[in-house]
């Protein structure tokens, strides 16, 4: 993929997202007010917005363009996010100067990791995004450079993981952030972090789909969907 | 001289607790900063680091904070500010920025001595 195509997927990416946000605002926000102070879907949705803007006056380069929605997140947000999502990728986009390749988005990826890891002094366990994004970023890694995957199908065994840490944070008490303070009383809920993590993750997988023109299934939800997790009995209907 | 930034979720937190800083502080150069562009709940760093910026006079800053996403911006905007040496201090907002900005009029006062002095404040019991 030229350098052109690859500036062009990251902008469908950075679309395809801040729909998917856009869509799931109230479902984030009614995760967040469960356990948090109920602005992630609103938040999120705000800063995807501001980069989308962004993006019509940026630089064509994959990493430039990164970076700037990036910044954008970091300005706009107003919370947490804004600094976790936002400065990890602006860090990790260092990672794609000479392009977007299989070795560049693991290194991309780690680095994102690591970013949100040193800003949030959060661990796996926690109940925050990491429980997502490590995952994911573990797996994603040892697809392609252990397992010899291409990108796409390692992708999306990192979005099947990424799914499975999000359904693992509902049973966890929440250590870092706002819902620390509510203790034990953060058991049962869905953390809103790893959720909105996993969203992106499903996008960036369903636009690089799209340009890598594979058919590579995931199968994430078909194995556990943490939406249905969330309060097993609360509407009666199961969802299996 | 020493500064000081004071963050907080709310700009009129921030701005309140700079006015009962200034009271025993008067000297002390305070910058407070709280809330986003649009007038919400929240903190970013690009106003956190102007403020960093506005407030240094070649001795340092130090920056109070309230919570969580407030520690995050500050260490943000302390990255991006170009500025030497500034601290955050693990402190109670109110009274840590009291003290520093007490500390601060000090002659001898350092981004160490005026960050401990903030953290002190944590020690003081209220009741």
């Amino acid at each position: 993929m030229d350098r052109e195509t690859q500036s062009e997927a990251v902008r469908a990416a950075v679309d395809a997202i801040a729909d998917r946000l856009e869509a799931e605002k109230s479902h984030l926000t009614e995760l967040d007010s469960a356990i948090g102070d109920a602005d992630h879907g609103a938040n999120m949705n705000r800063g995807f917005q501001a980069a989308l803007e962004r993006l019509e006056d940026a630089d064509g380069e994959p990493a430039e363009l990164v970076k700037t929605t990036g910044v954008a997140l970091v300005s706009e947000v107003g919370g947490a996010s804004g600094p976790l999502y936002g400065g990890s990728l602006m860090k990790a986009s260092q990672e794609l100067e000479e392009g977007i390749t299989a070795e560049s988005s693991v290194a991309f990826a780690e680095r994102y990791l690591e970013t949100v890891e040193e800003r949030g002094k959060a661990s796996v366990g926690d109940k925050t995004m990491v429980d997502a994004i490590t995952p994911a970023v573990h797996t994603y890694k040892k697809a392609i450079e252990v397992d010899d995957h291409e990108p796409l199908e390692a992708l999306g065994k990192a979005v099947d993981a990424a799914g499975r840490g999000v359904a693992f944070t509902t049973p966890l008490r929440a250590k870092k952030g706002r819902a620390s303070y509510l203790g034990w009383r953060s058991v049962g809920h869905q953390d809103p972090g790893a959720t909105s993590t996993l969203y992106l993750l499903e996008e960036l997988f369903a636009v690089a789909t799209e340009y890598l023109d594979g058919d590579v299934e995931v199968d994430a939800e078909a194995e556990v969907d943490p939406d249905e997790l969330e309060e097993p009995a609360a509407d009666g209907d199961g969802g299996a | 001289m020493v500064g000081i930034v004071v963050v907080s979720h709310s700009g009129r937190a921030a701005d309140g607790i700079r006015e009962i800083a200034r009271e025993m502080g008067g000297d002390a150069r305070i910058e407070a900063v709280g809330g986003t562009e649009d007038g919400r709940i929240g903190t970013t760093p690009d106003p956190i680091r102007e403020a960093i910026e506005d407030v240094d006079s070649e001795d340092g800053v130090v920056v109070l904070v309230d919570l969580g996403s407030a520690v995050m911006n500050a260490e943000l905007a302390i990255e991006e500010a170009a500025v030497d040496e500034v601290a955050i201090a693990d402190a109670p907002v109110l009274e840590g920025a009291l003290n520093a900005a007490v500390a601060a009029t000090s002659p001898s006062a350092t981004v160490e001595s005026v960050r401990e002095a903030a953290e002190d404040a944590a020690d003081v019991s209220k009741v």
